[in-house]
């Protein structure tokens, strides 16, 4: 898919995809570095339904809530062959209680039996973490497990 | 109270005005020239108070205002920024000349003000404010429309053109011979290319040069060159502010963006007091013999801005709406044509009625281009179903 850079002079850029249903979708990325998310309308395809400023985090955000979904794809299709191991994402909530500490200080594997094979945040996807990795609200951890096993991860990770 | 201790206070009066007025602009999501001017035609000549006081800080400070503000206008931009759309779109801007300066140039020749006043006129009812615009299209969350980099190159031309047309305002404002003011041009013209040319291949030494982590040394280090090279500029009779937007253009990347970030609020203090200083030398009893003529010309220019707008979009493509959006976000007039006229008006070789037009004129314009342009939006919803051709293709 080929991102299409329009240059906006004196104020920024912006760039967008245009989808299969035609609408473009996208980012004006100001000169400060601020960013807006646009959505084209529907029945003025020139126009915008929606423009809406977007702080650096909340960015990283929405790039690792959409960039996940996909990364769980790739791993499922890759042990397809492993009957009982499954993949899921998990978004580290604010309030988790390992939010600032390491992934080694959650003891996932030991409690569990699931691992965690990566990181997604900010739009980057950091793979397979080091124990010593420093969580942060909003990562989204990609972890593979038996059913039971994520589920007892997923309680771990929201109350500890 | 007298001397020192009356400028101050008069200083203080004016400052604490002008902030709460434009405190009131920001209330209405207005721009604060039109108020600043108003603040000034209270205050000056034939006003309600004669502030007399100021009038030799004023002068002083309202051409570093206008030096500031070419600067700052010249940071926005790259030199890439300015050759691309030199190359893509110079014929939207022989177009929005032609449509633009003619009608004032043509005024100012029907009321007898000559070959001088035709030149100050169709300067002003040609520049569009690039600065009222562009916050309007991002108050309105136009940024990622199609059409708004077709109003944003048209913007970047005109000011181009500025770089061109002021050093020409000032050769024949100080009454140079014809070859004068052609080897000024020369002059301006070569000096533009070099700069050009300098920045694309030095942009980052010529940065590294100015640049500065600490805040005091780097705001020292621009003020200081800004000022050199408008004064050199100014010697060359190149005319000052074109100087310090050339200079401002030379300077890219990140340096650009923090100095724009440091020159801010001096620009803002300063410009505040070219407007007011403006207003000042401007009898507002004049204002009331020239208003019909000012919306005469408001009118007819809203309408050639819309034109040029609507063929620059429908040029790259855009539907009836966007074109319409395009052509009205344009009509907004406002810092240049009073730089223009604040250029004319200080040589003294224009007319106390052609100022107290251009005032009026800036005034009726800065207030209803922002207007206009949040109200085209639901004006062009009709057209959104049927986009074919039964639909004009002009406004």
């Amino acid at each position: 898919m080929n991102f299409e850079d329009t240059s906006l002079p004196g104020l920024g850029v912006r760039r967008e995809i245009t989808l299969a249903s035609g609408r473009r979708v996208g980012v004006v990325i100001l000169r400060d570095g601020t960013m807006q998310l646009i959505i084209s309308q529907r029945e003025d395809p020139d126009a915008c339904a929606a423009s809406i400023p977007l702080s650096i985090d909340e960015a990283g955000a929405i790039g690792a809530m959409l960039g996940a979904p996909q990364l769980v794809t790739q791993l499922t299709d890759q042990h397809r062959d492993l009957p009982g191991v499954n993949t899921q994402q998990f978004v580290l909530s604010h309030e988790s209680p390992y939010v600032n500490q390491t992934l080694g200080d959650t003891h996932l594997r030991t409690r569990t039996g699931a691992s965690v094979v990566a990181i997604s945040r900010s739009g980057r996807v950091f793979p397979s973490p080091v124990p010593g990795f420093e969580l942060n609200a909003g990562d989204v951890l990609v972890i593979v497990g038996t059913s039971a096993g994520l589920d007892h991860a997923a309680r771990l990770i929201n109350d500890g | 109270m007298e001397g020192t201790s009356l400028i101050l206070v008069e200083l203080g009066a004016v400052f604490l005005g002008l902030g709460l007025l434009g405190r009131m602009a920001a209330k209405f999501g207005m721009s604060p020239v039109p108020l600043y001017l108003i603040g000034g035609l209270l205050f000056g000549n034939g006003g309600l108070i004669n502030l007399g006081g100021i009038s030799e800080f004023g002068e002083i400070a309202s051409e570093i205002g206008v030096i500031l503000l070419l600067l700052m206008l010249g940071l926005e931009y790259t030199a890439k920024e300015l050759v691309t759309g030199l190359k893509s779109s110079w014929l939207a801007g022989v177009v929005d000349f032609l449509l633009n300066f003619t009608p004032g140039a043509g005024l100012a020749l029907l009321m007898g003000w000559g070959f001088t006043g035709a030149l100050v006129m169709g300067g002003v009812t040609y520049v569009s404010s690039s600065g009222i615009i562009a916050k309007v299209l991002s108050d309105l969350g136009r940024l990622g429309n199609r059409e708004t980099p077709v109003v944003l190159s048209i913007l970047v031309l005109e000011d181009l053109a500025m770089a061109v047309y002021l050093p020409a305002l000032t050769a024949t404002l100080a009454g140079l011979s014809f070859l004068g003011g052609l080897r000024t041009v020369g002059i301006a013209l070569g000096t533009i290319t070099l700069v050009l040319l300098a920045a694309l291949r030095f942009g980052p030494q010529i940065s590294r040069l100015i640049h500065s982590a600490d805040q005091e040394n780097f705001l020292l280090k621009l003020i200081g060159a800004a000022l050199l090279v408008a004064g050199l500029a100014s010697a060359l009779q190149v005319s000052a502010a074109v100087g310090a937007f050339l200079l401002g253009i030379a300077i890219s990347g990140s340096t650009a963006n923090s100095a724009a970030k440091v020159l801010e609020p001096l620009r803002d203090l300063f410009a505040a007091m070219f407007f007011v200083v403006f207003g000042l030398n401007t009898d507002p009893t004049s204002i009331p013999a020239v208003l019909p003529m000012a919306i005469g010309l408001a009118v007819f220019t809203s309408f050639t801005k819309v034109l040029t707008g609507a063929w620059a979009a429908k040029r790259a493509g855009i539907g009836v709406p966007g074109r319409l959006r395009a052509g009205v976000a344009l009509i907004a007039r406002g810092e240049f044509s009073i730089v223009i006229a604040g250029l004319a008006v200080a040589s003294g070789a224009v007319t106390g009625e052609l100022a107290a037009l251009a005032t009026a004129y800036v005034l009726l314009l800065a207030v209803l281009g922002p207007v206009a342009a949040r109200f085209v939006e639901p004006l062009s919803k009709p057209f959104m179903r049927q986009r074919t051709p039964a639909v004009p293709n002009t406004p």
